[in-house]
């Protein structure tokens, strides 16, 4: 009589392993970031066809690609710790801001519910390039708070148009979190008379960190992925200098080679953050 | 064991409930006194579980009264209020319900800390107490991942006494065990019904009911079809539907 109930993958029929599947992707908010070591591998085997290509079309006064490469590599390199800056500070406002959006999303006060659902559809289905422009173009270079004149870099702007959908996307997490628990646990809360509040922040909220944990280091890794934008808005991360370093080269050869090394810092920077999601993710999956 | 019970601790008078536009109780009405048992049967969708509920707060009524011990449940509305209830009823739920990133010991000890806002270390030695006689002392340091259905549910059964009520609820708390686990959980039942602890029991166990049980009740469609003496009521039923019911079950 009792529902069939398995957690062994082969036992569960397509149907239900689609909508596992579908659970989860619901859960994460975001499409998973899978990287294997093997797209590593190609990437490396790209630049280094890439480089091989660009070495023989290179006029012979010029230095070798690969040194051209290890010259400017320094510079590219402060840019990438820009990259990594500018997603750090984005993922820890984001963070801090949508836990407190995706508990808004179960507010028993349904204006709060209202306004929490309303920014998280809205900011996680605008598109992050426009997002971007509006917060570069609309926001004041300074501002002045309390008679202090507070500067507003570009990078700031930039960093705080990111934040927006990392926002409403760990907003959806938290929710998606939130929704997860077993609504016997908050049965089981009411009957011991625990209020609302010590529900979600003793009993409901620690349970949701474990489950939260992968969704959030794929929504990190997606985001460092997406810091690259703000180089069309002028801000001197690494896409940016990559473009002035061709420029002042004026060797066009030299095009493929460098954008794959960059790619190729970036598989570096993610891959172990998507292994240990990967690890998380079965090691929570077994014993929750 | 109590002979003649002076005013009924629980009292439900006409009880009616719906879901949407299912009505799950149509006017329920029945007594408990202090120190009894009593045992509800009957098939599923029947309303068992949902007279439990509202018996403690968990679901509001429709229509009707739920007195229990000096509370009118059914117009209890503050926080404070449902903590002063809850003090005197506790449930144990049929999937355990514990909190899987606490401690056994943490279970039992959580709701006393933090709702009756007790002194904790005094909670602490009488949570140990509790495991002790639901036989866990030993695992008072275990998650409850770590334990098996059967010593999940008898923590559960700790954590209800640890509020110190004057009734337990169980709603089907053995349903969902292994059966080599069932009777451990039902010796602890027991012996809270010997100690004359309030219990009312919805269950499948038709054995464990008919021993430990002073009364027994039938549900069927939202309404109590039969009761009696658990002698009486198993071997000499009197409306067909509990004969029907019964022998299909025995």
């Amino acid at each position: 009589m009792k529902a069939w109930n398995t957690d062994l993958p082969v036992l569960l029929s397509p149907a239900k392993a689609l909508a596992q599947r579908t659970q989860r992707e619901r859960e994460y908010a975001l499409p998973q970031l899978r990287l294997k070591l093997v797209h590593g591998l190609l990437l490396v085997l790209a630049f280094l066809v890439a480089a091989g290509y660009a070495q023989a079309q290179s006029a012979p006064q010029h230095p070798s690609v690969l040194d051209t490469l290890f010259k400017w590599t320094p510079l590219l390199l402060k840019g990438f710790g820009f990259n990594i800056l500018i997603s750090v500070v984005a993922m820890g406002v984001g963070t801090v801001l949508g836990a407190i959006v995706g508990i808004g999303h179960v507010s028993r006060l349904r204006w709060v519910r209202v306004c929490a659902e309303w920014y998280t559809h809205f900011f996680r289905n605008a598109p992050w390039l426009v997002l971007l422009f509006y917060c570069m173009f609309l926001l004041p270079f300074k501002f002045t708070l309390f008679g202090v004149v507070v500067p507003l870099p570009d990078w700031a702007k930039a960093t705080l148009g990111l934040t927006l959908p990392v926002i409403a996307n760990m907003s959806e997490i938290v929710r998606g979190a939130i929704h997860s628990i077993p609504t016997g646990q908050w049965e089981s809360a009411a009957s011991f008379a625990f209020s609302r509040r010590q529900t979600l922040w003793m009993i409901i909220l620690p349970q949701c960190v474990k489950r939260m944990l992968p969704p959030w280091m794929n929504l990190y890794s997606i985001l460092t992925v997406g810091t690259v934008l703000v180089s069309v808005v002028g801000v001197s991360e690494v896409m940016t200098l990559v473009g002035d370093v061709l420029g002042s080269e004026q060797r066009s050869e030299l095009l493929m080679p460098f954008y794959f090394y960059i790619l190729i810092w970036f598989f570096l920077y993610c891959y172990p953050i998507a292994r240990w999601t990967v690890h998380l993710e079965r090691k929570y999956a077994v014993n929750l | 064991m109590p002979d003649t019970p002076s005013s009924p601790i629980v009292s439900i008078r006409d009880v009616r409930k719906s879901f949407g536009a299912t009505e799950v109780l149509k006017g329920v009405s029945f007594d408990v006194a202090k120190g009894e048992v009593i045992c509800i049967i009957g098939p599923s969708g029947s309303g068992k579980s949902t007279v439990l509920r509202c018996i403690n707060g968990l679901l509001p009524i429709d229509s009707g009264s739920i007195r229990v011990a000096n509370f009118d449940v059914h117009t209890l509305r503050s926080d404070r209020d449902m903590i002063a209830l809850r003090k005197e009823v506790s449930i144990v739920f049929q999937q355990y319900n514990l909190y899987p990133h606490k401690t056994a010991l943490a279970n039992v000890m959580m709701a006393p800390i933090h709702v009756l806002k007790e002194d904790p270390k005094e909670v602490e030695e009488r949570a140990i107490k509790l495991l002790t006689k639901v036989r866990l002392r030993e695992k008072a340091m275990s998650y409850p991942g770590e334990l098996s259905g059967g010593q999940q549910q008898r923590v559960a059964i700790a954590r209800a006494l640890a509020m110190r009520p004057e009734i337990i609820l169980f709603d089907e708390v053995t349903a969902a065990l292994d059966p080599e686990t069932v009777k451990e959980v039902l010796v602890t039942i027991r012996e809270l019904a010997e100690e004359g602890m309030t219990c009312i029991l919805v269950t499948h166990e038709m054995g464990f009911a008919r021993e430990v049980a002073d009364h027994m009740y039938f549900t069927d469609g939202g309404v109590i079809v039969e009761h009696g003496p658990p002698d009486e009521f198993f071997d000499h039923p009197k409306q067909e539907r509990t004969r029907a019911f019964l022998s299909q079950i025995l």
